[in-house]
């Protein structure tokens, strides 16, 4: 039986996914600005963020609606709890792509520090992360999000991989150092998207299975 | 930060594990009980404990066979020609349905509330008195003690003390529905059913009869038949999922609906039914 609540939960939905699909964008475009140099895309995604800001606010306000008029129980009740934990990490992304153009726009004014080796690869797999993690959301897909889950720990090495890099520069020639640490800015927001990410799949398998697996081992979520 | 030990204990508290049921202290335990009505079978094999001082509350479909069921626990159906049951239900360890129980002191220790409230054509303290005088209470103070007790557990002296002689009637439906526990607690019942107790009340008195049971469970067992799930949710500690005269899910209120375990009791709790 096709009730009216289901078409809410679809409407909720394709909210949510047009907003993932916003923040997609402003991660996409905040590496083409890093890796580009191109300070007026930075600035374009730091003045897109109200809209995504704006979003996050429809999404709570149709939630807390859905809450009060239909008092959901069940897949449904698991169905509202994800979207309200979702909706705040996407908008944290969204706000981490803009701290990354920020960053950018400082970094442009001064001559590019050396060519980076270990930042592209973690802001790919990061963006690659909240990309998955998305589309678990939207097929129920807890084996997808378990593998996002995984991927975390790949990350975390980039992460640090990365900061070793940056660290050799800082070393060898101390007017190095403003830029350098920019840049390892940048690498931790970047890891801090894939921790947003990996806080949405724990939600997706939460909604699947009913299982919450936040602060539990890897190895203990088969 | 959670350790992994402290998840164990969160996810069984969500959902508790065998062990912890069988621990649980069942007042009223039901084996393979089955019942007809004439050649239909209307209940199938229906197995569960029910805790002392909880609430659990039978939720269902119309027809699911939840009110021959919680009817059967006094044997209330008894009076229907035709009527038989099979299996076993105990309360405290004994057999109500083997031939040496005397109903009549069945049904003093199992009090029941009906959908509708039915008090005698009578004053609000005789409605009260009346099965204490059967009983052969005659001691007026003693009377006029129990009267008094019944109806401040029931939360409805403050509103009536001083009309006590008043016919039954002139009370609101409210009212009339908390005079009807009134006059179940008076014979001091280990178990309290209600069968939709609420359900033809307005929310406010609704929500003074969910407040009572919230009360009662401290000193009563109490099984409640619902059609409100929201009410289900609300009042009671455990929850059984009848349909077509299964018992379909039967766990901790919470669990029925937060994470079901069944499709069906899923279907059912999310209105996604039929």
């Amino acid at each position: 039986m096709q009730r009216h609540f289901d078409r809410d939960i679809e409407d909720l939905k394709d909210l949510l996914l047009r907003m993932g699909a916003m923040v997609e964008d402003a991660i996409t475009q905040s590496i083409r600005a890093l890796l580009e140099r191109d300070t007026p895309l930075a600035e374009e995604v730091i003045g897109n963020d109200s809209r995504i800001d704006q979003m996050e606010l429809e999404i709570d306000r149709l939630t807390l609606e859905l809450i009060a008029k239909m008092q959901p129980a069940a897949v449904d009740l698991r169905f509202v709890a994800a979207i309200m934990k979702i909706t705040p990490e996407l908008e944290r992304i969204a706000d981490l792509a803009q701290d990354v153009c920020e960053r950018v726009i400082e970094l442009n004014r001064e001559p590019p520090l050396k060519p980076m080796v270990a930042i592209p690869h973690l802001a790919q797999d990061a963006q690659t992360m909240v990309r998955q993690a998305l589309d678990a959301f939207v097929r129920g897909d807890a084996t997808l999000a378990r593998q996002v889950i995984k991927q975390d720990d790949v990350v975390d090495q980039q992460t640090e991989q990365s900061f070793r890099e940056l660290l050799t520069y800082m070393l060898e020639d101390p007017r190095n150092i403003s830029r350098a640490i920019r840049l390892t800015f940048i690498g931790k927001y970047f890891e801090r998207m894939a921790d947003g990410a990996t806080n949405i799949c724990e939600m997706v398998v939460y909604l699947v299975e009913g299982k919450m697996i936040k602060h539990t081992p890897v190895t203990q979520n088969p | 930060m959670l350790t992994a030990i402290d998840m164990e204990r969160f996810n069984a508290a969500l959902a508790p594990s065998a062990a912890a049921l069988e621990s649980m202290n069942a007042k009223i335990s039901v084996r393979d009980f089955d019942f007809f009505y004439g050649s239909a079978k209307v209940l199938h094999g229906i197995t569960l404990d029910i805790p002392d001082r909880q609430v659990t509350a039978l939720i269902g479909p119309s027809g699911c066979g939840k009110s021959t069921f919680i009817r059967s626990i006094n044997r209330m159906n008894d009076i229907i020609p035709n009527a038989r049951a099979k299996g076993t239900i105990s309360i405290d360890g004994r057999a109500i349905y083997s031939s040496d129980t005397d109903v009549v002191s069945l049904r003093r220790r199992v009090g029941m509330v009906f959908q509708k409230s039915n008090p005698f054509p009578k004053s609000i303290y005789d409605n009260i008195a009346y099965g204490l005088r059967i009983g052969g209470m005659r001691n007026r103070r003693e009377l006029n003690n129990v009267v008094e007790r019944s109806l401040i557990r029931a939360a409805l002296w403050d509103e009536v003390k001083d009309r006590l002689n008043e016919s039954a009637f002139a009370l609101s439906g409210g009212q009339q529905q908390r005079l009807c526990i009134a006059r179940a607690l008076a014979v001091d019942p280990e178990v309290l059913l209600m069968d939709e107790p609420a359900s033809a009340l307005d929310p406010i008195a609704t929500t003074k009869i969910e407040e009572l049971i919230w009360d009662l469970k401290v000193n009563y067992t109490i099984v409640i038949v619902t059609h409100n799930m929201q009410q289900a949710a609300r009042v009671s500690d455990r929850t059984a999922f009848f349909m077509l005269g299964r018992l379909v899910e039967y766990a901790d209120t919470k669990t029925i609906f937060m994470n079901p375990k069944e499709k069906m009791t899923e279907d059912y709790v999310t209105g996604r039914f039929g």
